[in-house]
Order: C-alpha cells, then structure tokens, then sequence
C-alpha cells in the first residue's frame, strides 16, 4: 500500500485513514510481534524442558529398557539401576496422604460450600489458601522435629498394639517412613482439595438442593446424594491435583521418609521417593549410567504428574459445563 | 506502566550497581566429603580471616559429589575420604585431558555410634560384630556376638537400628573397605565402595545426617567420623584391632595407624590404612584427601588453592587436634610439598 | 414424628458436625504450625542472625546473613525472568492471538506448571551449569523464573480478559491503537489483579528449594556477583534440620520462621490488593 497522503496524527478515525492506519499497523505489528515472542518463548521451554529430559536420559534407556521399570535393585557400584522402589514409595506415600485427605478435605469442603454462612466460609478458605502457601521445606523442619517423634513414641506403638495384626503396621517403629512421609504429605495437599472442591459445590445450581429438599430431605440427605454427585467429577479433578501434588514433593518428603530403597509392605518401614532420591543422590552421581538413571526417573515422574494433571483439567471443565462457569 | 517500567530499571540498576561496586573477592568453590568438614570448615574460615580476598566456599556434598563435581569442573577442586578408584581418574583425565592429583590433608576415623536406652557404658565391637549387624544377621542387642566382648554391660533385647549413609560418601567407604578386609562375607556380598547396596538400614545424608538420626533414634547403630560423636556427645564404642587390643578411636590410636603408610606411602598418595598392622592402631582410620586438578586455566585461582595447601601442611596442621582429627606424618607432608609442584 | 425421621435428623446433624470438625481441623493446622514457629523460631531470632555469616561446623554464634542476601538475589532473577515473560505472553494472548496458538501456550504453560520441582532443577541443571561448568546464582535465578512464567501467564490473562468490554470498545471509539489501548487503558484497568499474580507467584517461588539444590548449591560466605553459587534460606534450612547440631536446629527455626513470615506477609498482601476490586482506569 503506498501511503501519498500527508500524516495527520489525532485526527478523527476516517481523515487521512490510509496513512494513519498503515502506522497504527506497524506500532501495533510491533507490540504483537514481541508479546508474540514472549508468549512462543513458554511453549519453547516446555519443549525444552521434555527434550532434555529425553536425551538426558538416553543411556538407560538404551540400556535397560522396560526392565527398568520392574527391577528393584538400585546399585552404584555394579550399575544396576532399577526403578520400582521408588515407584513403590512415591505411589505408596501419596496413596496414605490421599486416604487421609480425602475425607478430611471432602468433609470441610462440604462444610464450606453447604452450610457456613458466606462470611465464615471465605475467612476459613482464606486460611486454608494461607496453609497452601508454607512451603516444601518448613513442612519437612515440622516433620523432622515434630512428626517424627510423635510417630515414634506416641503413633506407631499404638498402632502396633491395636492393628499390628495386619502386615501394614508391623515392623519396628522407627519414627521415619511411609507412614510419616504419608501423614506430612496429607496436611500438604488438604488444601488443594478444600479449595477445588468448595468451588465445585458451589457451583451446584441452587435448584438442585431446592428440589431435594422440597422432597422432604434432610440437610444432610441433599448435600449427599444431590450435590455431592453432581460435583462428583470437580471432586475427582481436585483429588487428582492433589494427587499430582503429593507425587513431585520434594523436601518434605526427602526429611520424614528414611531414604532406604527398599520395597515393604509395612507402612512402618523406611522408604525412598522418586523426587527424594533426585534430590539426595544427583550431585554425587558419578558415572554417566548413574546420573542418566536419575533424569530417567525425573522423566517418569514428569509423565505421572502430566497424565494426572491432564485428567484433573478435564474433570473439573467437565463439572463446570455441568453447572456454572467455574475459574481453576 | 511508565511506574512499573521506572521500577524495573531502578531495580536492574541497582544490581548492576552491586556487581559493580561490590568487592570481588576471588571465589573458590570446593565440594566434597563430610568426614572432614568440620576441619575445612574451620581451615577456610581461618584461611579468609588471615587473606580477605580470598574466599574458599566448601560444600559437605559427600565424597561421591565431590569425586562428580570436580570431574564435570563444576567446582575448583573436590575432597573425598575415599580415593578416587582408576576408572574414576581415566574419567577425568579423557574429559579434561590432564591428570587429577589427591593430597592428603588430615588423618581421621570411622567410629561405631550408638544409642541404647538405658545403656551408657562404653561398648566393645568385634569385627565380626560389626559385619554382623551390618549384614543384618545380628538384629538384637543382646546378641552373644555383642555381649561376648561387654562382659558387665547389660544389653536389652531389643532390635537393633542400623544407620547408614544414603549419600555417596567417603565415610562410608572406608566403613565398608574395613568390613571387607574382614569378612569375607561383607567382600562378596556388598563390597566397598562410596555408594553400596546396603542389607539392612536407614540412610541418613551426610555425617550430620547419620549424627542426627542416631541421636533421634533409640537402639540404633551407625559409622560417623569421630569429631560428630565427639561434639555431639554420642556415645561410641571400642574396636578389636587385627592384633587382638581393644582399641578406642583418639589421636595416638590413629596415629599408630598411618605410621606404616608414612614410610610407605605411593607417590599418588591413594593407600588404604583400614585394618592396619600394629597393636595400638585403630582399625578404621583413614587419610581424607583434596582432590585438585593439574591444570588451572586461571592463575589466581590456581595460586590460590596451592597457597592454602602450603599453609594447610604448615599452619592448618596446628588446627587438627583440636578437633580430633590426627596430623599427617612428617614424611607425608615432606612428600605433599614437593608434589605441589606439579599442579600448574 | 417417626422414629425414621429422628434417625435421618440425628444423621443429618452428625455428619454436618463432622464436617464442621473436618474444617476446623485443616485450619487449626495452620495456626499450629504459625505456632509453633513462632515459639521455636521467635526464641532463636537475634540480631546475630541477620548479621552475620555461617560460622565453622561446630561453632556457635553464626547467622544467617548470605543466605538471606542469596535468596534476595535469587528471587530478584527469578523476577527479572518469570514476570516479563508471564506479563508480555498474557498481553499477547488476552489481546492479539488466536484461538489455536492460546491454546498451545495456555496447555504449555499449564505443563509447565505441573512439572515437579526438582525435574525443573534438573532442567536448569542442564542448562546453566553444565555448560558452564559453574554452579551459580543465575543458574538459580533461572530455575525459579521458570517456575514463575505459568503461574504470571495465567493469572494475567484472566485479570486482562476480565477488563470489562466497554472500555476497550470506548478506546477504540476515540481512535487510540492497539498498542495503546493496552498500554494506557487495559493495563492500567487490571493493574490490581496483576501485581495479585506477580505477587504470589513471587511467594510460591520465594519458598523452593529442591530446584536450588544442585543449581545455586551453597555458600557459607556473600556471594559476589551472580556466577558464584550462593546460600538461599530454603536451602540452609534443610541443611541444618538434618544436621545433628542444636545450634543449626534453632537457626533453622529462626530462618523458617522468616521464610514462613515473608510469604504469608506476601499472600495476605496480594489477597488484600485484589479484593479492593478491579481499579477505574485513571485519564
């Protein structure tokens, strides 16, 4: 477009308009073009981030194949590397966390959304947004100082004289283990829970509850059986993303879990995580099978939390388009 | 937009400013074994309190993170308690193209730590017990491998708590090049090394870690260098050396140790002095070594390290045993002198 | 009333108590933990520990003084890095893009955020240290920037899509541009809402540590410039809760007390910012 005409700058839309409008163009083919690149820029990092995940760790891979996978025995010094202990625990410390968020979480989610009035609700999940932001590491100080202890004098010797018949509970009471790791990581991901979950019940239509309770249902009885299934799905969502949470924590965990690999179905017995042995062993990895192990295992941790933060994604949409429009 | 704008730049300006103005002092990074990290610590600290402007920063990695380290050059210079094996020093010298060099720089040992309720008397380990219990064939305190040598001490029945390194450490490798000097068992089975499949045990990172969890943990029984037991106040107990005494881990007794390895050291300076001959010697004591490159690409980094290694065989060595970690022998240090010589 | 209906009330009652109970259990975690800080950590703050550096293993009387500094530096970089990034995307796919590329980068970026933080140490790793053989406050910096891009991207393109229609449409209508109605109408209108999420982003990051671990490592001196490794507080703090020595324990009380207070002081903060509403852009 050839622009003849003289520049007339502030000038209403229409005088001058094809000069005017071929600037306004390139100012803002500008700003596009780096807002642009900023936004390519997240995608190439992501991109990245898979990418050296995939080549850093080629050597096993190549090496061991699937066997990786079912092997049990992680050792330095012959380089036998396998990753199922710390399958095993990262699955097994976030199952115990789940089994003990769950309910706790649902239940004060329910409190929340159904029957605290608006002020009380919103003070209480303020505090509980609060809990969400302690970080990994003052987690694991409590853990190591308070947790610990507690588990070894006080929990596990009861739970040993009571429910020491079953394999989960036998075993000495070192204080440090699944159970603990399980138990710290639950008070980490309540919050994660309360919160999704308040926000999918609330977004239950009103009618929903109406209908129930003009049936002739108690309180409780709607809460249950209407609006706690027609949010099922958010809830399963936010299950899931605490689920994903529970499996990449780090250092809490890495303090209260023994950071022994070995496979025990006792929920007393020391364990190891596939984050805490990253976080113990990468600087000391000597040998390139030993530190390609290491990212093997961050890659197989990054597809857990991928596949799980996926699903959670799609759940809670699910449940929104269900009710009304609801922000993640 | 102007105001965030105007802020960011002031900010940036500021860290340039402090780039800028701040004085560098020359930074040396070092990363490595726990075992002796109570002494670095003090030497670097003395070290930057007598030369302001150098800064010597040692990270207690672990032996194997500082073998690692200093072979990917991420660090200046490295420092384990278990000498680098010769697969690790081809490793280094294809990667760099030159040699790596191991100084020794104080004598320490592994002492048997404890925690038994009830029981504060002095312990004394065989051999056998000890591989026992790390082997997991041991499992209660009361066991006749145990109380066989601690006539008088009662020991409860209760099962033992096996502690051990879960990092990569020089501590644990002279812990385990003792055990398989005597067991057979232990050789066959685990082997030394600075990172081994353990039988049984928790693994705790760090000396500090292993010192923390013996602490916390009643009936348990781990391998810590001594200065931990030492300011810690943990019990430990006595070791029966190959010549049949009883042998507690102090200053002579580790002494008595290197004596043989002074006359007869390599000229690498790698030799294992576990399980020596001798009557007062204790059997789980070792060198600690620097491991610094040939090489330097920058000449004040490189005149600095061989300026703290001169003084550290001079000066430092008057710092040892106040921390319970026993001097080099004479010819060792005659030794040391002169192959400094070769790191350029 | 039947004997049914008794049973269904007393069921109703009870299970809603329960949940009551649920609740206040998972807040009255937080006040413990408040708690027991600020006994634990209150008792261990003294001046030493802000002024001075690490003293020798052993030794007592040491502080704390790099690694505040360090963390400074660190979360500075992080910023420097995660906030234009994050802001600068979000303007481009709350303004200029379509629907296929929003998508690519909202999905990358949500992926991003799910990454576990110690496979992004892993990346960084890679990335700044290895090739430069050099552990380094950069190296740091740019594990935790990256960790701040998805949670800025986000939450800015929901504050800058949540500016109400009529204003950009009455931009328009006076003949201003794009660019400038972003700049000096859309913006400024979500100004609020923006520094919320550059602010809590800044507190999710200001408390990691395993991304720090093998990238920034540790110091027990300052650390001059930005190429040297460098103390951080999340960093001491797991060093010496692990460590047996009574001194370090109150230290890492003190430091987590600090820590704990910064990022608390930091959400309650931004929480405050956004709930005075979204501001009328001012002419």
């Amino acid at each position: 477009m050839a622009s003849t005409t003289t520049t007339v700058h502030g000038a209403g839309p229409f005088a001058g308009s094809r000069s005017f409008i071929s600037r306004l163009r390139e100012g803002d083919e500008i700003v596009r073009l780096i807002t642009f690149l900023f936004a390519a820029s997240v995608v190439l990092v992501t991109i990245l981030l898979v990418y050296e995940l995939w080549i850093g760790s080629a050597l096993p891979r190549h090496k061991f194949g699937f066997h990786f996978f079912v092997t049990s025995v992680w050792d330095p010094i012959f380089d036998r590397f396998g990753a199922l202990p710390f399958i095993y625990g990262t699955l097994v410390t976030a199952g115990v966390a789940l089994f003990l968020a769950v309910p706790l979480g649902i239940g004060a989610a329910i409190f929340l959304a159904e029957l605290a009035p608006a002020t009380v609700s919103d003070t209480l999940e303020f505090f509980i947004d609060l809990l969400a932001a302690v970080p990994s590491v003052i987690y694991g100080l409590l853990g190591v100082f308070i947790v610990i202890p507690m588990m070894r004098e006080y929990i596990q010797p009861a739970l040993k004289k009571s429910l020491g018949f079953l394999p989960l509970f036998q075993g000495p009471a070192y204080g440090v283990g699944f159970l603990t790791a399980g138990i710290v990581l639950a008070i980490m991901v309540i919050p994660y829970i309360i919160s999704v979950s308040r926000e999918v019940l609330l977004s239950v239509p009103r009618d929903q509850r109406e209908a129930a309770l003009g049936l002739g249902s108690t309180r409780w009885e709607s809460t249950w059986k209407v609006v706690v299934p027609f949010a099922r799905t958010g809830i399963m969502g936010s299950i899931f993303l605490a689920l994903a949470r529970a499996l990449g924590e780090t250092m809490a965990v890495t303090m209260v879990v023994g950071n022994t690999p070995t496979i025990s179905a006792s929920l007393f017995a020391p364990g190891y995580s596939i984050a805490a042995v990253i976080a113990n062993e990468f600087t000391e990895a000597t040998g390139d099978l030993y530190l390609q192990s290491l990212i093997e295992l961050g890659l197989v941790l990054f597809l857990l939390t991928f596949i799980l933060n996926g699903l959670a994604r799609l759940l809670i949409v699910a449940t929104s388009q269900r009710g009304s429009e609801i922000q993640t | 937009m102007k105001r965030i704008t105007g802020l960011l730049v002031a900010m940036l300006l500021l860290a340039g400013a402090g780039i800028v103005l701040a004085d560098n002092p020359l930074s040396i990074n070092g990363a490595g074994a726990s075992f002796p990290y109570p002494m670095y610590s003090k030497w670097f600290d003395e070290y930057h309190k007598k030369n302001g402007n150098i800064q010597i920063n040692y990270q207690s990695i672990g032996s194997g993170g500082g073998i690692k380290q200093v072979t990917e050059g991420t660090v200046d210079f490295g420092a384990s308690d278990g000498p680098m094996n010769d697969d690790q020093l081809k490793a280094f010298q294809d990667k760099h193209g030159f040699g790596i060099l191991h100084f020794p720089t104080v004598l320490g040992a592994d002492v048997p730590a404890y925690n038994i309720p009830g029981v504060s008397a002095e312990l004394t380990f065989t051999s056998d017990a000890i591989a026992g219990i790390f082997l997991g064939k041991i499992t209660k305190w009361n066991d006749p491998a145990i109380a066989g040598a601690n006539a008088g001490v009662k020991l409860p029945a209760n099962d033992i708590v096996v502690v051990h390194r879960s990092d990569g450490s020089g501590t644990s490798y002279i812990w385990t090049d003792y055990l398989s000097k005597v067991s057979d068992d232990w050789k066959n089975k685990v082997g030394k090394g600075t990172s081994v499949n353990w039988p049984v045990g928790l693994g705790g990172k760090g000396n500090e870690g292993v010192t923390g969890l013996i602490k916390q943990t009643p009936n348990s029984f781990g391998y810590v260098e001594l200065i931990y037991a030492i300011q810690n106040s943990m019990p430990y107990g006595k070791v029966k050396n190959s010549s049949g005494t009883t042998v507690k881990a102090d200053l002579a007794s580790v002494t008595a140790a290197a004596a043989g390895a002074a006359k007869d050291m390599p000229a690498d300076f790698r030799v294992s002095i576990t399980n020596a001959p001798g009557k007062n010697a204790y059997p789980i004591s070792s060198f600690t070594w620097l491991l610094i490159p040939e090489k330097f690409s920058d000449a004040s980094k490189r005149d600095a390290i061989k300026g703290f290694v001169s003084w550290m065989l001079t000066d430092g060595q008057n710092d040892t045993e106040a921390l319970s970690y026993a001097k080099l022998p004479k010819e060792v240090v005659a030794m040391e002198k002169q192959a400094l010589a070769k790191v350029q | 009333m039947t004997a049914r209906l008794r049973w269904r009330k007393f069921v109703s009652g009870f299970m809603l108590t329960m949940t009551g109970i649920c609740a206040i259990v998972a807040v009255a975690v937080l006040f413990f933990i408040l708690g027991y800080l600020v006994y634990h950590g209150g008792t261990s703050i003294s001046w030493n520990f802000f002024t001075k550096l690490p003293a020798p293993v052993g030794e007592s009387g040491g502080g704390m003084a790099n690694a505040i500094v360090g963390s400074a530096k660190l979360l500075l970089l992080a910023a420097l890095i995660g906030v234009p990034i994050g802001f600068l995307g979000a303007i481009y796919l709350a303004e200029f893009s379509g629907s296929t590329v929003a998508f690519v980068v909202r999905y990358a970026a949500d992926l991003l955020n799910g990454v576990p933080s110690i496979v992004i140490g892993i990346f960084a790793y890679s990335l700044a240290v290895l090739p430069f053989k050099h552990f380094s406050t950069l190296a740091g910096g740019l594990a935790l920037g990256v960790m701040m891009i998805p949670i800025t991207l986000r939450s800015t393109e929901e504050f800058l899509r949540a500016v109400p229609r009529a204003l950009r449409e009455g931009a328009m209508a006076l003949g201003a541009s794009k660019s400038k109605t972003i700049a000096t109408v859309i913006v400024p209108a979500a100004y609020r809402g923006i520094l919320t999420a550059i602010l809590l982003a800044f507190a999710r990051v200001a408390g990691e540590t395993a991304p720090l671990l093998f990238t920034a490592f540790g110091s027990r001196f300052w650390s001059p410039g930005w190429n040297q490794p460098t103390a951080s507080l999340p960093v001491m703090i797991f060093t010496y809760a692990i460590a047996p020595y009574e001194d370090w324990h109150r230290q890492a009380w003190a430091a987590g007390l600090v820590l704990l207070g910064l990022i608390l002081v930091i959400n309650i903060l931004a929480r405050a910012i956004l709930s005075r509403g979204i501001a009328v852009p001012r002419s």
